[in-house]
């Protein structure tokens, strides 16, 4: 609790919504998680709320896979190999990225920008 | 924060000035954090060597809540010309662009440069984003040589600027790598423990949110560097609010963005832009004034966090 008073007396301190952050924190741990992507398109993966989805994709081999930023922050779909086997540019948002997959494998990959964005592309 | 002797005060900003003086005396209880000196009425500052943190400019970016992040920008830097005392130097703590466009670099070092102050960078996920930071420190760098770290003494004031936002790993967080905590632990090693330290960089040096990404991963090994000294003031941006945590001597700060919120630690789905009206998004924007005072030069400074708007 410690990290939350301190936070409870940054917002009094700022007058930053001070009121909402204390009702918000109390409510922290029962909020339900917001329903995450509409349903993909075939071989779409759609990144919503700093989340590939879906996560994990089996897919045969010479499949073209399509990552659509949905966003309002950039993102990149980048191979976790090394060298990597992919890696996009800067995705703003609707922009999208194409990787064709010819070879079997389990490719995984990140968001360069914020690493704690992984994912995996199983190709059989 | 809305200054008291504007015309035109409202009732309600004058609340707020009094809420900021409870408030530094609540971080003394709470944090242990010396208040700032400078929220003391008739304090005298002559002497006090003092310095701007500006963060998270984010210019291109151009979507609700703030398409005009230049404009924000410019009203924090206008802040310090109304100052007691003018600061001897800003830092900005990264995510000066939106994307890591040269367009974007040119305009947000257009508008720093209004501020008329030596300045400080260092880089956010943001400036790096498809050139591993190249644009970002031809232009900003203090050190061409290495990997963008670098350290400068001001005001009796050792300050360490350190790049936590390049290498990243799948899954992980920040990373500073060996080599620049090599460079650090050398870099401090002539100091004397009575000496200020001031780290700044652009990603929170302790596990803030790690699920969202808010932490650095070897943060603790670089820190363990600055144990031994008596005051080290660790300033970060990236999370676009105010947070804290005192550690032993070592006070952590996060700052308020210029461009636009974020939510609070796992309010919600991920940690993007927070969608704010219009009329109150410059109460969730500001600028940091931070305040040595002049005879205590080994205790904790002053951290002054001013919103836009009261």
């Amino acid at each position: 609790m410690r990290k939350f008073l301190i936070l409870a007396a940054a917002g009094f301190v700022t007058g930053f919504a001070g009121h909402a952050f204390a009702h918000d924190m109390g409510m922290m741990e029962a909020r339900p998680t917001v329903a995450q992507a509409t349903p993909s398109a075939p071989n779409t993966i759609d990144i919503n709320n700093f989340d590939f989805g879906p996560k994990v994709i089996t897919v045969p081999v010479g499949t073209t896979i399509t990552w659509i930023n949905h966003d309002d922050e950039p993102h990149t779909v980048v191979s976790s190999a090394n060298p990597r086997i992919f890696r996009s540019e800067a995705l703003d948002t609707t922009d999208k990225f194409s990787f064709t997959f010819d070879k079997v494998g389990t490719y995984a990959y990140f968001c360069s920008i914020h690493p704690q964005m992984t994912g995996t592309v199983v190709v059989k | 924060m809305a200054k008291d002797n504007e015309t035109g005060t409202t009732r309600r900003q004058v609340l707020q000035c009094m809420a900021w003086g409870s408030a530094g005396l609540l971080w003394t209880v709470t944090g242990g954090v010396p208040r700032a000196s400078a929220l003391e009425p008739g304090a005298k500052a002559a002497k006090d060597f003092t310095f701007i943190q500006v963060s998270d400019s984010h210019i291109g970016f151009n979507k609700p809540p703030n398409p005009e992040p230049d404009a924000t920008l410019k009203e924090a830097l206008s802040r310090i010309a109304s100052m007691k005392q003018r600061p001897a130097l800003m830092l900005h703590t990264g995510d000066v662009t939106q994307l890591s466009k040269p367009s974007e670099f040119d305009a947000a070092q257009g508008i720093m440069q209004t501020a008329g102050l030596e300045t400080y960078y260092v880089p956010g996920e943001h400036d790096v984003i498809n050139d591993d930071g190249k644009a970002f420190f031809e232009r900003f760098g203090r050190n061409k040589k290495s990997g963008g770290w670098y350290s400068f003494n001001q005001g009796g004031v050792h300050f360490i600027g350190l790049v936590n936002v390049l290498n990243l790993k799948a899954g992980g967080l920040g990373y500073l790598g060996p080599d620049q905590i090599a460079w650090l632990g050398n870099d401090v090693k002539g100091l004397s423990a009575s000496t200020p330290i001031v780290v700044f960089a652009h990603m929170p040096l302790w596990s803030l949110y790690p699920q969202w990404g808010w932490g650095t991963d070897d943060a603790a090994q670089a820190l363990a560097h600055l144990k031994r000294f008596g005051s080290v003031t660790v300033l970060n941006g990236h999370i676009h609010q105010i947070m804290q945590k005192v550690e032993g001597k070592v006070t952590f700060q996060t700052a308020r963005s210029t461009a636009f919120p974020q939510p609070t630690p796992g309010d919600g789905p991920g940690p993007g832009p927070m969608q704010i009206p219009a009329d109150r998004l410059r109460t969730a924007l500001g600028i940091r004034q931070i305040d040595f005072g002049p005879k205590k030069p080994s205790k904790a400074p002053g951290i002054q966090d001013s919103a836009l708007a009261g």
